[in-house]
């Protein structure tokens, strides 16, 4: 599926935020398609909840291994210094803190950090799998998401109606539309997409943003 | 001293599986998925299962071919999404699934292996899977009580193995394995290889024999075992 420049935007400005150093988990779906925005140069020890640190780039089909795959299914590689370990091992590094950073979906955020991602009542209830340990123990937690769902709703709300994966465990969160910090003082609009006003991003989110006085920097 | 030679056919393995038996599946969708020792199930039928995996596998794949047979009462799992039957049947109300936390899920079944009865963790606290869970302060903290999680009989997947039960698994096709080998009253395990005594370094175990009851050899592996060309 081609993605709209604006996603496209979304996720290369979601892979500035990894830098050297880091242990990071993506999540399943678009937050998987950052990894391919982190220069090569960049340090990065990524690790996949089915029990792998060091996750290398995916391979194509005929070159895949049938034992080594990611927690979302994608084949993938090792690269000089990979880890295997089963899963009490891997969570025990999520739950000890050891995950500098997780991004993830979301099919509601509220404003004081409360995710929803696991569950929409009667539509869709596939089960949490490892999303509710990444997302109360990573130590920084960033969404990346569309800002509204397909039918034009905002995912950014004032409280999260579907049940939560974890409470106030957001810090930031990108959007086609927007970069936005979850602080103390409630939800802090930092950068806008390209083309776009700030009254454009407020009308299109149903939660009170605070906005800076001084001009946004755009992605 | 020597040790024992623990292997045995897939079908006196499976056989000692009754109806109404909590059995453990490793596995994390394909990799370490017991394929072989699931298709004997299936072919012997028992009834009124719990099923205890990660996942319920995909569509036409592993534990499908059991919910297909109408062989499962419950699963506890964490995650069904690549399952269109396992979500159908539950929302029919014909299969009973009970949702866990993935590393919760891994942590109750380690505790069980440990011979422990349960431990705490704020995970999941302020969610609905804390539901059913015990809250107590503890250490100034507040906390789920969480339980141990056992079985009748684990199915395992290794990539070696020796006669005695000492397992090596490969790449990420470890996952639950190692814990659920641990865990049940009984462990069967099938292997991809079966080397002599003595061939495995001590070194390079994952899982110790005095945990493993059966060894299955496969003969070949069938093509759920390969690439799934999504």
């Amino acid at each position: 599926m081609a993605l709209s420049d604006a996603k496209q935007r979304m996720i290369r400005r979601a892979a500035r935020d990894i830098t050297a150093g880091m242990t990071v988990n993506v999540g399943i779906g678009l937050p998987t398609k950052v990894i391919d925005h982190i220069p090569a140069d960049v340090a990065v020890c990524l690790h996949s909840e089915n029990g792998i640190s060091g996750v290398g780039p995916s391979l194509d089909y005929s070159i895949a291994d049938r034992n080594l795959i990611d927690a979302g299914g994608a084949y993938v590689s090792t690269v000089p210094g990979t880890a295997f370990f089963d899963s009490a091992v891997s969570f025990a590094l999520v739950r000890r803190g050891r995950l500098d950073l997780t991004i993830l979906g979301a099919f509601q955020v509220a404003m004081n950090g409360d995710l929803a991602n696991w569950m929409i009542p009667g539509l869709f209830t596939p089960g949490v799998g490892g999303g509710m340990e990444l997302a109360q123990k990573a130590c920084r937690v960033v969404i990346l998401t569309t800002h509204q769902d397909k039918k034009g709703r905002s995912k950014i709300v004032e409280k999260c109606q579907f049940p939560l994966t974890a409470k106030a465990c957001v810090n930031r969160i990108f959007t086609d539309m927007a970069v936005l910090d979850i602080t103390l003082d409630g939800l802090v609009l930092r950068e806008i997409a390209v083309g776009l006003s700030i009254d454009e991003v407020v009308m299109a989110t149903a939660a009170p943003l605070q906005i800076p006085d001084t001009s946004l920097p755009t992605f | 001293m020597r040790l024992w030679d623990k292997c045995l056919t897939i079908e006196a393995a499976i056989g000692q599986i009754g109806d109404d038996a909590t059995i453990m599946v490793g596995g994390f969708g394909v990799p370490g998925t017991p394929f072989c020792l699931l298709d004997e199930l299936v072919r012997q039928g028992q009834k009124r299962l719990t099923l205890i995996k990660n996942d319920a596998n995909e569509t036409g794949m592993g534990v499908d071919h059991l919910l297909e047979n109408g062989q499962v009462k419950k699963l506890v799992v964490t995650h069904i999404g690549l399952n269109a039957r396992a979500i159908q049947l539950m929302n029919e109300k014909q299969l009973e699934v009970e949702f866990c936390a993935q590393g919760i899920l891994a942590e109750r079944i380690r505790t069980a292996g440990a011979g422990l009865i349960g431990f705490l963790t704020d995970v999941g606290i302020e969610t609905e899977l804390a539901a059913g869970r015990t809250r107590i302060e503890f250490a100034g903290r507040s906390c789920l009580i969480e339980k141990a999680l056992s079985a009748d009989f684990a199915l395992v997947h290794a990539h070696q193995a020796d006669p005695f039960g000492n397992l090596i698994y490969n790449a990420t096709a470890r996952n639950f394995n190692p814990l659920m080998a641990m865990a049940a009253d009984r462990v069967i395990v099938e292997t991809e290889t079966l080397v002599a005594l003595g061939e495995l370094s001590p070194n390079a175990i994952h899982t110790p024999g005095p945990f493993v009851d059966g060894v299955v050899r496969l003969p070949e592996l069938t093509g759920e075992y390969g690439i799934v060309r999504r």
